[in-house]
């Protein structure tokens, strides 16, 4: 089959490689009909995230037609349409039978590495990483689900690829950082980052019971795609000091709640995490985590700040006397997809949101090398590529 | 009997302690570089003056050299979990500044007593990192190997089935090697008997027998290799119930002390490169094959060393 490959810092490439087997009886392999590029996927072009190979296929929002099954799976079918969760979860550890489904205690078969980096291991993930798993991705024609009895969901014929697609990665994370929020009636919702996760959030807060949502962002398509497509108000930071902004909107008391869905390029073990260290030991800066700060800062007091931007290692010049004299809540995690699914297809079933909004190109699967580096740029105002493999 | 005295050995010295004490004095050596580094990188003038070195521009380059050298010796050992590498790097230093050093004190220009009180603390420094870097390159994770004593781990794990479940299945030692990596088979040859074999490095078979030692269901489990076998290897799993009723608490030891010789060499290699992460993995695939009824595999994972995230031909 032709999958797309990580070879290397800015070099992708689709190359031909075996056809994937099952490899366990709770196995199933698909047919993948529509797979997009994510943000966090430009971590690995950048080659922030340790632990690459080269040749590791990639790729974690995927869905497609089921063409076989393990023995152990009985609730999927040969011709099964399905979307499938990027976090790889077996549903019976104490972590998913909490809902905790991102921090799967059996999925990732490589745990050791992520302990050494984290202390405890998370779930494996489809094409990240072999610190995650050393899993196969869904950049490509076919993909092997392990536990496919436990994530992928059917969806109805009558909903587009497009429509249901993001339920594999972007809208459950979206929502579950408003989620985190727990927003009551009247709340104001910050959030930083206008890609494609945060305008997922921003969406979300609506669909929750925010009165308003604030975007802050620097590129004016993004901005634009915030007010027009979700309706929240917006704050160019290049423009304006975004502290001073939010008082201002907010009668000086701040958001009620604050999501940042921007994170900072992953730190690394190895090579790069000596350098950490080298740096911690001059008092120097190791990281930027730039919107983390502001939104603490922001934030009301006793309000909330939900992190679902992705971070890799260690960060530092943390405002935590901001958080603890003022009373502030963080929330964070890798989404539990699996928690989110059937919910967010109802919304989608029932006309609430359309996710595909946040589309911007369509490419074919041979086209994934330039559409990275299109994405990378933000070239032709990018924000999100949906690859078709076949 | 060897196993005895390596079984008291191994209760005389709990799994982490010694390796932790070296990798300590390596972590405080690695500072030292970096402090040193620093000093000589930025202000190469202050540290010629304090090692009586006369103060002129060659001096501060060399100075500066050493510097970033120490630097990355610094970040070398701090980076790494046993860097026993980087602590010879050290080593190499110290001979290059006590080379240094030593022709200075030949020179006229120099403080000589002022390079002597230096010298003698490189050479001070340089036991300590001889000795560290030699405890580092014997020493091994997790109860360390020795030549005679032979490896001892202890690891615990929590599974999320009743005690009784997980004692049954362990109690079947033919299921031993759909978690225990290295054994080929396991087979029961009679009343508390098993036949165990597992590939040393290059091929190379090794068998031996088994005796059941203590039974106690659900609790406790216990055996040993019998007399005479090519490998001494012994083993207790202790199943307690979890706090809280979530599953069991599976508490492993284990014992191997490998014959001498070549295959003793390879099966050293096997079990004792890094016995206490060996155990640690044996028992997370015990956890999912007990939870999951499978132990997960990814497309990299299955081949043994490294191999790209994609399917196998």
């Amino acid at each position: 089959m032709r999958a797309n490959c990580w070879i290397g810092k800015h070099d992708m490439r689709v190359q031909n490689v075996p056809d994937p087997k099952i490899l366990n009886d709770r196995d199933a392999i698909v047919r993948i009909t529509s797979t997009a590029i994510c943000g966090s996927d430009l971590h690995l072009y950048n080659g922030f995230i340790p632990t690459m190979e080269s040749g590791d296929i990639v790729g974690h929002e995927f869905m497609g037609e089921v063409i076989e099954t393990g023995r152990g799976v009985q609730n999927l079918q040969k011709g099964d349409r399905v979307v499938v969760p990027f976090p790889i979860a077996c549903g019976s550890c104490f972590s998913c039978q909490h809902g905790l489904f991102s921090v799967c205690e059996n999925s990732n078969p490589n745990a050791w590495m992520a302990e050494k980096m984290w202390g405890h291991s998370p779930a494996g993930l489809f094409g990240y990483s072999h610190l995650l798993g050393g899993y196969a991705g869904g950049h490509a024609e076919y993909a092997r689900v392990p536990f496919a009895d436990v994530g992928p969901i059917k969806v109805p014929e009558e909903l587009t690829d497009e429509q249901v697609l993001f339920l594999s990665d972007i809208f459950p994370t979206g929502y579950m950082g408003a989620e985190m929020c727990d927003i009551q009636p009247g709340d104001t919702i910050a959030v930083w980052g206008c890609g494609p996760v945060g305008l997922l959030a921003m969406k979300s807060a609506f669909l929750l019971g925010a009165e308003r949502v604030i975007a802050i962002d620097r590129f004016p398509e993004r901005l634009a795609m915030a007010r027009e497509k979700t309706g929240a108000e917006t704050i160019n930071y290049e423009e304006l000091s975004v502290h001073d902004a939010l008082k201002e909107m907010t009668g000086g008391r701040g958001p009620d709640a604050c999501i940042d869905a921007v994170g900072m390029e992953a730190h690394a073990p190895g090579a790069i995490g000596a350098y950490d260290r080298a740096k911690q030991a001059m008092m120097l800066e190791t990281g930027r985590p730039v919107a983390l700060r502001q939104a603490i800062m922001a934030c009301r007091n006793g309000g909330t700040v939900s992190v679902i931007g992705v971070y890799g290692g260690f960060i530092d010049k943390f405002p935590m006397g901001s958080v603890m004299n003022r009373s502030l809540k963080i929330r964070t995690g890798q989404c539990h997809v699996q928690r989110y699914m059937r919910p967010l297809l109802d919304r989608i079933q029932r006309g609430e949101i359309d996710p595909s909004f946040i589309i911007t190109h369509r490419m074919r699967l041979e086209d994934a090398p330039e559409g990275f580096a299109m994405f990378l740029k933000k070239q032709d105002d990018c924000i999100k590529i949906v690859l078709k493999p076949h | 009997m060897e196993l005895q005295t390596n079984r008291r050995h191994a209760e005389s010295r709990p799994d982490e302690s010694q390796h932790s004490q070296e990798e300590q004095l390596a972590n405080g050596l690695g500072w030292f570089s970096i402090g040193l580094g620093l000093a000589e990188v930025a202000a190469p003038r202050a540290v010629a003056r304090l090692a009586g070195l006369e103060n002129k521009g060659r001096t501060r380059t060399t100075l500066r050299f050493y510097g970033f050298r120490e630097l990355a010796a610094g970040i070398g050992i701090l980076s790494q979990p046993r860097p026993a590498g980087w602590m010879w790097g050290r080593v190499a230093g110290d001979l290059m500044d006590l080379a240094s050093l030593g022709s200075a004190l030949s020179s006229d220009d120099n403080n000589r007593a002022k390079v002597a009180t230096a010298t003698a603390a490189v050479v001070a420094v340089m036991a300590l990192d001889v000795r560290c870097g030699q405890q580092l390159s014997n020493g091994r994770d997790g109860g360390g190997m020795t030549k005679n004593s032979g490896t001892s781990v202890t690891k615990t794990v929590v599974i999320g089935r009743p005690p009784e479940e997980v004692h049954r299945f362990w109690r079947d030692f033919s299921n031993l090697p759909s978690f225990m990596k290295y054994l080929d088979s396991v087979q029961i040859t009679g009343e508390g008997r098993s036949h165990w074999k597992t590939r040393a490095l290059g091929g190379k078979t090794v068998e031996w027998d088994a005796e059941l030692v203590e039974d106690e269901a659900p609790t406790r489990i216990a055996w040993r290799s019998l007399d005479g076998s090519e490998i001494h290897h012994s083993g207790s799993v202790r199943f307690e119930r979890a706090p809280g009723g979530r599953g069991t608490l599976v508490r492993v030891e284990m014992q191997y002390v490998p014959p001498g010789g070549a295959v003793g060499a390879s099966l050293a290699k096997l079990f004792g490169f890094a016995p206490g992460q060996q155990v640690a993995e044996d028992l997370r695939r015990l956890k999912q094959f007990m939870e999951t009824g499978e132990v997960a595999k990814s497309d990299a994972s299955i081949h043994r060393g490294m191999h790209a995230a994609r399917p196998a031909e």
